[in-house]
Formats: structure tokens, sequence, C-alpha cells
């Protein structure tokens, strides 16, 4: 266990030495997981003049799944064409092999090929080519990682979806659109004034966010790639926690336009449409989230006297109440396959992330911190992103869901807050 | 704005390019992904939008002097205490005394718990302020509640001095 961390750390002082933009991002692997693959990466050849080194991000990415455990690479040039001498790999302990290289065409662009091998099997598991721009070479080596995740787990890989964030910094609040490891942070929208509760579009197109620009909480749909917003929810009184329904046409939404906070849904596909009420409570009723078929809507109401999470048929009906331990349960977030819900409950006056399997209600607490906010699945339902401090600092961190594999997202500088994982990506053929 | 135009344009323009993979499965390797047949679906674009400061018109002269427009509870609570009725009364005589005043009643919390359950936390002291206003004769018209929830604490600090100074509703002239 030292001796892993041990590791990792000098792997980290590496890295900080020779590559300064790897300086944002932190593996923290706080446990060991049981059943990890052992894989081994070669150095990409002529990675070494190129501006990213791909196989260190494949690794990372790989590792901070918890899927995987990486084994200390061997030396001599390797790369995807020449079939390698598996027996030395096999011998350090290597179920896999990733080998490849990266090479400047003529029009500046890069190429990236790697191959995969089983190195048990002795057997060539398949490899691709990218011609890409020096800017999409971390997307690349995110693919490659998707590429060997889906290989070797046959579960689909998330390493090239995106993720959303909110930061602060001097007064200024930020919302950021990143890769999944928390690099390539690109700003989406910067305001004097808080923003919060972030939330992707079923298509990764949009999010819907609360600004808090104009004095009151307000909900933005605003398009990443242009820019464009529109205020979709601005009544009388305060206006927050949107959601997307899986189709994308409606959003349920928190207002207090009737008086207390109650649940209800937007039609995002007509501007100025008017909202139907879902919740007649004159308790809070906040934080609605779809399940992914479409089918119910989970949240978080008070009605019972202390706040716990609920679900409720998404057209409106009758609630039946999730949660029964603990006397302060919130934000709920499910699983794209809607075995799990994760949500924070308040233990001893601290709060933690905790993960429920639905279908027995069992729970497990995943983390040692005491500041827990706003958990957010991975699309393959293997991670979860979410808020914490971490010695008084706002961190987002990834954790497996049994709680053994954690990684820091180090970020932008200042406080960061309010992550929200995105959907996979279509990728172009 | 035409910089950030091209900066589009460019982005876009290397996202056509890029992207696209090729299987290496069946050799020879032929590279299919130059010359952007295969466009980038605009994932990898992200535009910047700023947004520009509002008036903060929270020294609106419409105020009355010497009367403190700040409600504190406690804990989990929107209870508005004895202490503070005299504070709510002053302000119900003064909004009452011209239709024209408006003022937002702003709900806060102290940091502990997560964002959007103490915005509704928030909220209902909000609304508990609002309700008082509402008993004293002040036209519903002339007052909104809203809430900021812990997003704008007035005090630092993780520790009971700093909460019980941001676990407050503030009377705000508009």
């Amino acid at each position: 266990m030292q001796k892993m961390m041990r590791r990792y750390l000098l792997t980290l002082m590496t890295l900080l030495a020779a590559w300064p933009a790897y300086a944002q991002f932190r593996v923290e692997v706080s446990g060991v997981g049981l059943t990890q693959l052992p894989i081994a990466f070669a150095p990409f050849r002529g990675e070494d003049a190129a501006p990213q080194k791909i196989s260190a991000i494949v690794q990372a990415d790989l590792e901070r799944s918890g899927q995987f455990r990486s084994v200390p690479t061997r030396t001599g040039a390797l790369d995807e064409n020449a079939k390698p001498d598996l027996v030395p790999w096999r011998q350090s302990g290597a179920d896999s092999l990733v080998a490849g290289s990266i090479s400047r065409l003529a029009d500046g662009r890069y190429d990236v090929r790697f191959r995969l091998w089983d190195v048990v099997a002795g057997r060539d598991l398949g490899g691709q080519s990218y011609a890409i721009s020096q800017a999409d070479l971390r997307l690349a080596a995110h693919r490659i990682a998707d590429f060997v995740y889906e290989k070797l787990t046959g579960d689909k890989g998330i390493f090239s979806t995106r993720i959303a964030y909110v930061t602060k910094a001097d007064q200024r609040y930020s919302l950021w659109v990143a890769d999944a490891d928390g690099e390539g942070a690109q700003p989406a929208l910067t305001s004097p004034e808080p923003i919060i509760s972030p939330s992707w579009s079923p298509e990764g197109r949009q999010l819907a966010y609360v600004s808090f620009e104009s004095r009151k909480p307000v909900v933005y749909v605003h398009d990443v790639a242009s820019g464009k917003r529109r205020l979709v929810a601005n009544f009388r009184g305060s206006n927050s926690a949107p959601a997307w329904s899986p189709d994308g046409r409606s959003l349920a939404v928190t207002l207090s336009r009737d008086g207390g906070s109650q649940l209800y849904t937007l039609d995002v596909t007509t501007a100025g449409s008017e909202p139907r009420r879902l919740t007649q409570s004159s308790s809070i009723d906040t934080e609605p989230t779809y399940s992914h078929d479409g089918k119910f809507i989970y949240f978080v109401s008070d009605r019972g006297g202390s706040p716990q999470i609920y679900r409720m048929p998404a057209v409106g009906g009758n609630p039946e109440r999730v949660t029964f331990t603990g006397t302060y349960n919130i934000s709920p977030s499910l699983s794209a396959d809607g075995r799990w819900l994760a949500y924070i409950s308040r233990v001893s006056g601290a709060f933690k992330l905790h993960v429920m399997e639905l279908s027995t209600s069992n729970v497990t607490a995943l983390t040692d911190t005491s500041a827990d906010e706003n958990p957010s699945f991975a699309p393959n339902g293997r991670l979860l992103l979410y808020a914490t401090k971490q010695q008084e600092r706002e961190a987002l961190m990834t954790t497996t869901l049994d709680g053994k594999i954690k990684a820091r997202l180090a970020g932008q500088g200042g406080d960061i807050r309010e992550p929200d994982w995105g959907p996979f990506q279509k990728t172009p053929n | 704005m035409s910089m950030k135009k091209l900066a589009l344009i460019g982005a876009v323009t290397l996202l056509v390019a890029g992207c696209s993979s090729v299987n290496l499965d069946n050799p020879p390797v032929d590279d299919r992904s130059s010359g952007g047949a295969a466009a980038g679906s605009g994932d990898s674009v992200v535009a910047k939008t700023a947004v520009t400061p509002v008036d903060d018109g929270k020294s609106s002269q419409a105020a009355i002097a010497n009367v403190s427009r700040l409600v504190y509870f406690d804990y989990d609570s929107y209870v508005i205490k004895p202490e503070f009725q005299a504070l709510i009364d002053a302000h119900a005589r003064h909004i009452k005394a011209d239709k024209s005043r408006k003022v937002v009643i702003e709900g806060h919390t102290d940091e502990r718990g997560g964002r959007e359950y103490n915005l509704a936390l928030g909220q209902r002291r909000a609304e508990a302020v609002r309700r008082s206003l509402g008993l004293l004769g002040v036209a519903d018209s002339q007052v909104e509640a809203v809430s900021f929830g812990k997003e704008k604490p007035v005090a630092q600090g993780s520790n009971e001095a700093a909460w019980s100074k941001n676990r407050r509703a503030e009377i705000s002239y508009r």
C-alpha cells in the first residue's frame, strides 16, 4: 500500500518536473481494487518529441478507472507495427500491452497509431490510427484509452467524454468544459455572480445552469459550441435545479413562483412555454433528476420532516420514499442502467457521498471527507464525479463505486465545484 | 467579436480535420482521416461568453435610515425570532407608505450542506419575511422573495460565529 503510494508520488513528481501541463491532474489512488487487470504501456515511438505524452495520458485514464494496474514498462523501442517478443512482458506480470507511435505529418498534423496485445495469449487485439491536429492529441489519447478499456472490460470507455464544473477565483465565477480527466478546460461562461447546478443535455451539446447574474437565481440553457444561451426560467421568486428529461425536450426545475420551492417541468422546445407543476406540497421539493428510462423523477423533499430522497412518476403522482437512514439525504444521481443511486448523506455532522443499490437498498459510504457535494455518474456507470474539500480547499474527485480508487482533478486555480459528467460523445467513423 | 469568430472558425476547422480514426486491423493502413471527409461533431468546441455585472442597487435611497435590513435565523430554522419583529414592522410601514416602492427579500444560509437544498432553505427564510410583511398589510406586488442559498456569505470561516451571520434574510430595496 505504502509502496503503491510512493510509486504514485514518484510518478507524479517525475511528471510535474517533465511536463507542466500535467500538473493540473493528480492521481491519488487511495486503495487497491481486487480485480485490477495488469497492463503495460510501452512509450510511444516519437512521443519524446511530441507535445503530449500519449502513453502517459492513456495510462492515467486507465488507472483512474480503478480496473487497471499498470506494470512497469520495459526498455526497447516498440510501436504498433512490430510484433513484440511478449515473453518478457508476460514475465513482468502484464496481461496486456499497449504500443504505438506518434509522428508529424507534412501538413502539420500528427499521426497517432497504437496496437493492443494480449500478452498471455500472444494475440493482437487490434489497433487504430488517428490523423489529428495538435489540439486534439489529448482526445486521441482518450480514444485509445476507450478502445483498450472496451476491449478488456467489455464496458464502454468514458475517457473521451467531457465534464462541466464551476470555479470561483477573485470574485469571478466561471463555467468550464473539460476532458473527463479535468484537463484541457475551456471556459464557457464567466460572471461576477454565482453559477450553480450545471447539467448536460442528453446529447452533450447544451448546458442548463442556474445563474445569479440578475441578482436572483434564474435558469439558462447554453449552447456550448456557439456560446449562445437563452433564459428558460425567470419567474417570480427563485428558479433553480434544472434536470433534462432523457429525450432532451423538457427540463424539470424548482420554482418558487407559487410560494414554496416546488417541482415543475418546462418544455424547452417552445420558447416561453408555461411551466407545468409536478408537486403540490407545503414542503421543500427540489433537486429533481430523471431516471434514464424517463419514467421516474427522483427528488429531495422534507415532507417527512427532514430532507430525504423520493421518487415519483415523471408525469407527476404519488411520491414514494427511497432513503430511510439518517436525517439529511440530498443530491440524488442515477446510473444509466438504473442500478445505482448516488447521494449525499449527513453523518454526524459530515456530508458524505453514498451509493445505494436500488434493488436491495444496500448503502455504501464511499469517502473519508466531510463536505462532499453534487455527485454525478460517468455515462458507463462505473465512476462517480463529485465535489469535496481537502485541506480546506475545494476539489473535484472521481471514485469507483466501491470507494477504493479515487483520483483528484485539480482543474483551474481557486475554488472548484459543481461538477457534472457529460454523456457519451458520438464517435465519428 | 470578430476575433472570437475567427477563433471559433479556427477551432471548427481543426475539429473537422481531427477526431476520425482508422482501424488498424486490416493492413495496409490507409489514412482516410485526412481531407475532412469525416467531419467532427463539433463536440470539442467551446465558445466563451462573458456576463457583465448588473447594477447593484443596494444603496437605494428608498431604504430607511437607521433601520437594519437584516433578519437572522437559527440553524435549520426559518422562524422569525421576536427580536426582529420591530424591524419588520418599520419596513412594512415604510413600504406601504409608497406603493411604488419595491423590495426583494433575499434569503441566505450558512455553508453547510448542498447548494440546491440550501437555496430552498434560503427561499423559506425569504418567504417567512415576505409573509410577515404581508400580514402587516404590505401588497404582494411590492415584495418578491428570492434565495441565494449559501452562495453569498457575508462572513468567512467554518465556525458558528460566521455561520450565524450568514443565516439571514436581507430586505433589499430596488
